[in-house]
C-alpha cells in the first residue's frame, strides 16, 4: 500500500468519483476524524511539499483543514466533528481522559460547518501546546486507554441522526502501528481487546470506521499489528477492495475498430440486413397519444388469473396538475368497487405499450394502520401473442378426459377444510435465499467464522402436516383418488421407467469396459499421448470407471490423469 | 436444423362475404410468414383459397369434385414471395365449401410429408361458415367429417379454426351457421383442433397464432401434498412476453465491396479501477463484492458458491386458504400452468378433484417450489383452479408468483373518506359515474368481449413487421400508421364513444376539470392532447382524467428531453428533486432541444414548437431561479440566429414577447425591469433591413 500520506488522502476525500459513489448510499455523511495526538506525531517527520520536514501531526492538522474547506461548499449538510486522542487536557461530554472534542461557540460537537469553526482549527496548532497539549494516553501501569476513549467518545457523538438517511464514518489518522507496544502481559491483550469491541459496537451502530496511516520514513505502517482487526479486514488485502467502473466498448465484428455506440440496428429478414434508425424504432414503439387512455370497463369476471404479465403498479389520484381529478377518480372507483367491474386502458410507456387493467382497491385498514391504501391497480394485460395455449396440447383425442367423481371432490373439500391457513398474508415470508446472502456477507464483513444457518420459513410445516386429523383427510382423499394399493402401482410404473433407463446405462457401461480393455490406459497416459484419442475413446475409460462423464476434452483427460493418481 | 421445422397449410375462405375482412387477414397472415422468415425460415407454407371463380388442386385433377379450391401457392418453405401471396390474396366469387379446402389441404400435407414430422401439420383454416357445405354422396355430413377428423387423427395433423362472426346482418342463415358449427366442433373432439369464434376485425388478428412457439415444460415432477401424498404434474408456462425482436447493431465500418461483412458489433466489457480510470482491471484481478453499509466485502466466486442457498428440488404444499386472501395485485410475474402429467391417469384425476373442490369452496393453494436442482431460490407462489369446460380437455391450475416480505412496498396514501367534501362526489356525480361504469361497456351481453387479452394482438410487433416488410422493399420506407384495426386497442371505440355520447356528456357535466392555477406546468400537456384527441369532445374527458392519472403513478420518471414531449420531460425533469443535478441537466437538454428546433425549421415551421419549449425554459429557470442560464441562452440564441441567417426566429419571438429574465422575477438577474425587451429591440431593426 502506497504510504505517502498526502496521497492517502487524497484518494479519500478528493475524489469526485469516490464521494458520488458513497452519495448513492446516504444523502448525507457524519464524520468524527480522530487525530492522535501523541508526541510520536509531533517527533516524527517525513518530507512535505517545500522539502521542508513537517510533522505527521501537522501533516494531518492541515490536510482536514483543505478537507474542510472543500466540503463546507460541496456538501454543506454533511455534519463533521474532530477529535484529538492521546491529549494532556480533556474536553469531552463523557470526562474521559485523553481525549479533546475540538469546537467552537455556538456549534454542537457534531454539527455542520461553519466559517468560525474553519477558521479557527486553521490556527489550532499554533495554540495546541498551550490548550490541548500532547501526551501518551497508553503507559504502563495506567489503566488508562486513550484509544478506546477516542472510540467511545466518537460514537457517543455519532449516536446522533438514523443510520438510515446517514452514513456514518470515523476516520482515525495516526502514525502509531502498535498502540498497545508499551504495554505487556495480560493488560495488553485486555486492552486490545476491549478497544476492540468497543469498535466493533460502533460498527454494529452501522459507524464504519476508516484508517489513514501516516507511515514514518523508514518504517512502514504495520496494519496488520493491531488495526486490521479493528477496521475488519485482513492486513494484507487492506484497502485492496475498491468498487470498479464498468465500460462497455463497441467493436465492429468485420474490421476490430472501435465504434461509437452504433445508431443502427438491423434485423436479418429475407437474406438482407435491414437496419432500423434509433428514431424509426421508438416510432414504431409509440403506437398511442396519451400516456394512459381509458377504453372501458368489464366486469372482474374478465380478469382470468393469466393475465398477468409484471408487477402491479399503484395508481391513486392527484390534484395537482388538473383540479377536480380526485373527484372524478373517487367517483369511478366507488363506481366500479360497486359493480364489480375494472377498467381497460391503453398504457403507451415507451418500453412496452400495453393494455392494462385497473382494479379498484378499496381501502383496508386495521388497528395497526393502512394495510392497502385506496386507489387502483394497474395490471399489466397480456396480448394474445403472450398467451400459450397450454391446455389443449394435450387435449383427449379418444374420447372424455377423466375427472374426479363427486366423492373425490368431497375428500378433497374435507382435507382443504383441514389444511386451512386462516390468516395466510403474503408478506408473511421472508425470501430465504435473500436472506442467506446478507447474512454470509455480514459473516464475511465481520471476520465471523461460522457461516450464518438461515431459517427457511417458506418450508411446509411437516408437523402440522402429520397432525391426526389432517394425517387421515389426507390419507382419505388419496385413498379415494388412488385406491388402496396405490403405492405399489405407483413403484411399479416408477420401476418401469427407472428399468429401461438403468438397463441402457448397463449397456452403455459394459460396452465400455469391454472397449476400455483394448487400450494400454498408463503407458498412453505416460507418454502424453491421451490427448491423442477421440472424446468416444476417452469416455470408454470414465464410463468403464465410473467416473463423470461430462466436460470437455481436456476435462475428460485430467480426470483420467487424477483418477490414476498421476 | 430444421428439425423443429412446421408444415402449414393456411386454408382461406375468400368467398364473397369475406370480402370485407380480408385486408385483416391478409395482414395477419402475411405477419405470420414474417414471423417464420424471422424465427422459423425452415418452416413450409402451402396457401390455398377456396370460395373463388376458377379451380386448381390437384384433387380435381385425380378424382374430380373440389371445384373453387384454388391452390394459391403448393408447400415450400417460407421466402418473401409468401409475403406477396398473402397480401394479394384474390376476391372470390362464389361461396366455397370449407370441408372441400380442407380435404385438399389434407391431401396436399399427406402428399408432401407422408408420415413425416408427426404433429408438425397443421391446417389453419379462417372462414366464416356461412354456406352449406356439400351433401357428401353417402352417409351423413356428420359421418363424413368423422372420417375426415380421424384420418386427420391418424396423419398426426392439427387444425385451427377460425370462425370469423362479423356483424353480419345474414340472421337467415342461422341454422346453416349451426350445422357448420356442429361440424366443425367434431374437429376439436377427435383431433388436436382449435376452434375459435371472432366478432371483430380487431379479435381475427388476435386470433390465428402467428408465431409457433413449441412449449417446454419448467418442472415435471411431484406435487407433494404432503410427505406422503405426491401427485405428478407438468407445469408450463402459461404466459410469456413476446418480446420486441432484439435488433442487432449495426456496423457501417466494413467496406461496401466486402460480401461477407457481418456489419454486427461486438460488445466488449471492462472494468477500470475508479481511482484510475486508465487502468483496465484484468479478470484474474477482479472479483465480485457486496455492499455492506459503506464498505464493499468481497467474496470469491469459490466462496459464494460453497454458501449459496440451495434449496432440494421439489414443489410443495403449504396450505390452502380463502381466494380473498390473496389479492389480484399482488401477482408477480408471468404466469405458469400446472397440468397433471398426462400419461397418468390418477394423476389427472387426483388435479380434476382439487380444482373442482377450490372451485367450489372459493379456495386457493399455496405452494413453495424450485423448478430446478441447483436453483438458487425458491418461489412462494399460489394456485388457482382452471376447470376445464371441455370435456376433452383435463383440469388445470394456473400458477402466480406472489411476493416475499422484502418485495412489497407498504406506502401509504391518505384514505378517501379524509379528503375534503370538496373532492368527494356527490350523488348526482356518482350517478354519472356509475353511469359511464355500466354502459361503456366491453364486455356486453350476448356480445363478443371486446380486448380480449387472449384475440388482442400486439400492435407494436404488427407493426414492426409491417415496416420490416415494406423497409425489404424500400430501405427508405417511411414507418407506417398504425391502422384502423389495431387503433381500436390503442384509442377508445368510436362506435362505443358515440352509442353512450348522451352518458359521457353528462359525466362531462357533472365534473369540473381545471387546470391547477397554481401550477401551470400541465397547461400545454392538456391543450395538446385537446387538439389531439380525434374524437373532439368525447374524447376529451377521457383523456383529461388519464393524463391526470398518469401524474399520480410516480413510477414515470423523465431522464432525457424526448423528441415528441419536450415541455412535459422538461418540467418532469426540472421538478425532480432526487438529485440537484436534474435541474441543471434539464436546463442543458432544453436549450439544446431549441437549438434543434431552430435549425432545423423549414421556413419556420418548427419555430411553434421552438417557442413553447423556450416559454417552458424560462418559467422553468424563473421557477428555479437560473435567470442567467435563461438570458445568457437568449442571447446565444440571438448571435446563433444572426450568423445562421435565421433572423426570422427572433422575429417571430419578439412577436411572441418573449424577454429576458429580470431582476424582479429572479434575484440574480442583472436585467432591469426596463431592459428585458433590449435584445429585440435591438434585434428588430436589424431584421427588419
Amino acid at each position: 500500500m502506497d504510504m505517502d500520506p498526502d496521497d492517502v488522502f487524497r484518494d479519500e476525500e478528493d475524489d469526485p468519483e469516490n464521494d458520488l459513489y458513497q452519495e448513492r448510499q446516504a444523502s448525507k455523511e457524519l464524520l468524527v476524524y480522530l487525530v492522535d495526538a501523541s508526541p510520536k506525531m509531533f517527533n516524527i517527520t517525513c518530507p512535505g511539499e517545500d522539502q521542508k520536514n513537517e510533522s505527521h501531526f501537522h501533516v494531518a492538522v492541515s490536510c482536514i483543514a483543505q478537507f474542510i474547506k472543500v466540503q463546507i461548499i460541496n456538501r454543506p449538510y454533511d455534519e463533521i466533528a474532530i477529535c484529538f486522542f492521546n491529549t494532556r487536557e480533556k474536553k469531552n461530554l463523557q470526562d474521559l481522559n485523553g481525549v479533546y472534542v475540538f469546537n467552537v461557540a455556538e456549534r454542537e460537537h457534531l454539527d455542520n460547518l461553519t466559517a468560525r469553526f474553519i477558521r479557527e482549527f486553521d490556527c489550532v496548532e499554533e495554540s495546541f501546546n498551550k490548550l490541548i497539549g500532547s501526551e501518551y494516553g497508553i503507559v504502563s501501569g495506567s489503566r488508562d486507554n486513550s484509544l478506546y476513549n477516542a472510540f467511545w467518545v466518537a460514537q457517543a457523538l455519532l449516536r446522533k441522526g438514523s443510520a438510515k438517511t446517514a452514513d456514518k464514518r470515523i476516520l482515525l489518522l495516526t502514525n502509531e502501528d502498535d498502540p498497545f507496544g508499551n504495554i505487556k502481559g495480560v493488560t495488553k491483550l485486555d486492552m486490545a481487546r476491549t478497544t476492540l469491541q468497543r469498535a466493533k459496537d460502533a460498527q454494529d451502530l452501522g459507524i464504519s470506521i476508516e484508517l489513514l496511516p501516516l507511515s514514518r520514513p523508514n518504517e512502514e505502517f504495520n496494519v496488520s499489528l493491531c488495526y486490521a482487526d479493528l477496521i475488519g479486514l485482513d492486513g494484507d488485502d487492506l484497502a485492496q477492495f475498491m468498487p470498479l467502473a464498468g465500460e462497455r466498448s463497441f467493436i465492429c465484428a468485420d474490421t476490430g475498430a472501435l465504434v461509437q455506440e452504433p445508431p443502427k440496428r438491423f434485423q436479418i429478414y429475407k437474406n438482407e440486413e435491414i437496419k432500423f434508425s434509433t428514431e424509426e424504432l421508438s416510432e414504431i414503439k409509440r403506437v398511442s397519444t396519451g400516456s394512459l387512455r381509458l377504453l372501458g370497463f368489464k366486469p372482474l369476471s374478465c380478469l382470468k388469473d393469466y393475465h398477468n404479465l409484471r408487477p402491479s403498479t399503484f395508481v391513486s389520484p392527484s390534484d395537482e396538475e388538473v383540479m377536480g381529478s380526485t373527484c372524478i377518480f373517487i367517483a369511478l372507483h366507488r363506481s366500479m368497487i360497486r359493480l364489480k367491474r375494472f377498467a381497460v386502458a391503453f398504457y403507451g410507456s415507451s418500453a412496452r405499450p400495453q393494455l392494462v387493467g385497473l382494479v379498484a382497491q378499496d381501502e383496508i385498514v386495521d388497528a395497526g394502520g393502512q394495510l392497502e391504501p385506496p386507489g387502483m391497480h394497474m395490471i399489466y394485460l397480456p396480448y394474445s401473442e403472450d398467451i400459450r395455449l397450454i391446455e389443449e396440447l394435450h387435449s383427449e383425442t379418444t374420447g372424455n378426459m377423466p375427472s374426479a367423481t363427486e366423492d373425490q371432490i368431497q375428500k378433497a373439500t374435507a382435507l382443504m377444510k383441514r389444511v386451512d391457513l386462516r390468516d395466510f398474508s403474503v408478506c408473511q415470508f421472508a425470501n430465504p435465499a435473500l436472506q442467506s446472502h446478507y447474512a454470509v456477507v455480514q459473516a464475511l464483513a465481520l471476520d465471523e467464522d461460522e457461516m450464518p444457518e438461515i431459517n427457511d420459513e417458506t418450508l411446509p410445516d411437516e408437523e402440522g402436516m402429520a397432525r391426526p386429523g389432517i394425517a387421515k383427510a389426507l390419507e382419505e382423499f388419496k385413498v379415494s383418488v388412488y385406491g388402496e394399493n396405490y403405492d405399489e402401482e405407483n413403484e411399479n410404473t416408477a420401476q418401469g421407467k427407472a428399468n429401461a433407463a438403468s438397463k441402457k446405462r448397463k449397456v452403455a457401461s459394459e460396452d465400455a469396459l469391454v472397449k476400455c480393455a483394448y487400450y494400454d490406459w498408463p503407458k498412453l497416459a505416460d507418454d502424453g499421448k491421451l490427448k491423442d484419442l477421440t472424446v468416444q475413446e476417452l469416455k470408454y475409460y470414465v464410463t468403464a470407471h465410473k467416473l463423470p462423464v461430462a466436460g470437455k476434452k481436456e476435462a475428460l483427460i485430467s480426470r483420467i490423469l487424477t483418477h490414476m493418481g498421476k | 436444423m430444421a428439425r423443429n421445422k412446421e408444415g402449414l397449410i393456411l386454408l382461406v375462405d375468400v368467398g364473397p362475404t369475406m370480402h370485407s375482412v380480408l385486408p385483416e387477414i391478409q395482414k395477419v397472415c402475411s405477419l405470420l410468414i414474417q414471423k417464420k422468415l424471422v424465427y422459423s425460415k425452415y418452416d413450409e407454407v402451402g396457401v390455398v383459397v377456396f370460395g373463388t371463380e376458377d379451380t386448381k388442386n390437384d384433387l380435381t385433377k385425380e378424382v374430380g369434385g373440389y371445384e373453387h379450391v384454388t391452390v394459391l401457392q403448393p408447400i415450400k418453405v417460407v421466402d418473401g414471395d409468401l409475403v406477396d401471396v398473402m397480401q394479394q390474396l384474390p376476391r372470390g366469387t362464389v361461396p366455397g365449401d370449407f370441408m372441400d379446402a380442407i380435404v385438399v389441404g389434407m391431401d396436399m400435407l399427406i402428399k408432401k410429408y407422408q408420415e413425416t414430422i408427426k404433429g408438425k401439420k397443421r391446417i389453419c383454416l379462417i372462414t366464416n361458415a356461412m354456406y352449406p357445405i356439400k351433401d357428401p354422396y353417402e352417409g351423413t355430413k356428420e359421418d363424413q367429417v368423422y372420417t375426415i377428423a380421424e384420418q386427420m387423427a391418424a396423419h398426426g395433423m392439427k387444425i385451427d379454426c377460425i370462425v370469423f362472426k362479423g356483424n353480419q346482418i345474414h340472421d337467415t342463415h342461422d341454422s346453416i351457421i349451426k350445422e357448420n358449427d356442429m361440424l366443425l366442433s367434431i374437429f376439436s373432439k377427435k383431433t388436436k383442433a382449435k376452434a375459435v369464434r371472432v366478432e371483430s376485425s380487431t379479435s381475427l388478428l388476435g386470433a390465428l397464432r402467428t408465431r409457433n412457439i413449441s412449449p417446454v415444460t419448467i418442472y415435471r415432477g411431484d406435487l407433494e401434498l404432503s410427505s406422503t401424498f405426491k401427485i405428478k404434474v407438468w407445469v408450463y408456462k402459461k404466459t410469456s412476453e413476446e418480446k420486441f425482436p432484439t435488433l442487432k447493431k449495426y456496423s457501417d465500418k466494413a467496406p461496401s465491396t466486402d460480401k461477407f461483412a457481418t456489419h454486427e458489433i461486438k460488445i466488449d466489457y471492462e472494468y477500470k479501477s475508479v481511482q484510475d480510470p486508465s487502468k483496465v482491471v484484468p479478470p484474474e484481478q477482479r472479483i465480485k463484492g457486496y455492499r455492506y453499509g459503506p464498505q464493499v466485502i468481497p467474496i470469491s466466486s469459490a466462496e459464494l458458491e460453497a454458501v449459496k442457498f440451495r434449496p432440494e428440488k421439489s414443489v410443495k404444499l403449504l396450505g390452502f386458504t380463502n381466494a380473498s386472501n390473496i389479492m389480484r395485485h399482488y401477482y408477480m410475474k408471468d404466469v405458469n400452468i400446472f397440468i397433471a402429467d398426462p400419461g397418468n391417469k390418477k394423476a389427472i384425476i387426483a388435479v380434476s378433484a382439487l380444482a373442482r373442490a377450490m372451485k367450489e369452496m372459493n379456495k386457493v393453494a399455496i405452494l413453495r417450489c424450485v423448478w430446478r436442482q441447483g436453483q438458487t431460490n425458491v418461489v412462494i407462489g399460489v394456485l388457482t383452479p382452471n376447470v376445464s369446460e371441455n370435456d376433452n380437455i383435463a383440469d388445470s391450475f394456473y400458477f402466480n408468483v406472489l411476493p416475499f416480505a422484502e418485495d412489497i412496498r407498504e406506502f401509504q396514501f391518505p384514505s378517501f373518506s379524509n379528503l375534503p367534501a370538496s373532492v368527494q362526489p356527490n350523488s348526482e356525480q356518482q350517478e354519472a359515474a356509475d353511469k359511464l361504469v355500466m354502459m361503456l361497456d366491453l364486455a356486453p351481453a350476448g356480445k363478443e368481449e371486446a380486448l380480449r387479452p387472449d384475440f388482442t394482438p400486439n400492435p407494436v410487433l404488427e407493426r414492426f413487421y409491417h415496416h420490416l416488410e415494406l423497409k425489404s422493399k424500400h430501405p427508405d420506407a417511411a414507418v407506417p400508421p398504425l391502422d384502423a384495426t389495431l387503433k381500436r386497442i390503442t384509442e377508445p371505440d368510436p362506435e362505443v364513444i358515440s352509442q353512450n355520447k348522451l352518458v359521457i356528456d353528462e359525466f362531462r357535466r357533472c365534473f369540473d376539470l381545471k387546470e391547477n392555477p397554481k401550477l401551470k406546468k400541465s397547461t400545454r400537456r392538456l391543450l395538446r392532447d385537446r387538439t389531439s384527441g380525434s374524437f373532439g369532445g368525447e374524447v376529451v374527458k377521457n383523456e383529461g382524467r388519464s393524463t391526470d392519472l398518469v401524474t399520480s403513478t410516480s413510477t414515470v420518471k423523465v431522464e432525457t428531453i424526448g423528441d415528441s414531449t419536450p415541455v412535459p420531460d422538461f418540467e418532469a425533469m426540472i421538478s425532480r428533486r432526487d438529485s440537484p443535478e436534474w435541474v441543471s441537466k434539464a436546463i442543458f437538454g432544453m436549450k439544446n432541444k431549441v437549438f434543434d428546433l431552430v435549425e432545423n425549421s423549414y421556413e419556420g415551421d418548427t419555430y411553434p414548437k421552438a417557442l413553447e419549449c423556450l416559454v417552458a425554459l424560462r418559467r422553468g429557470c424563473v421557477i428555479e431561479q437560473e435567470p442567467k442560464q435563461f438570458n445568457n441562452f437568449l442571447h446565444h440564441l440571438y448571435r446563433f440566429c444572426q450568423e445562421k441567417d435565421l433572423s426570422s426566429f427572433c422575429e417571430f419571438l419578439a412577436s411572441k414577447d418573449i424577454t429576458l429574465i429580470t431582476k424582479t422575477e429572479a434575484e440574480d438577474s442583472e436585467i432591469a425591469e426596463g431592459d428585458a425587451r433590449s435584445l429585440f429591440v435591438k434585434a428588430e431593426p436589424n431584421s427588419s433591413k
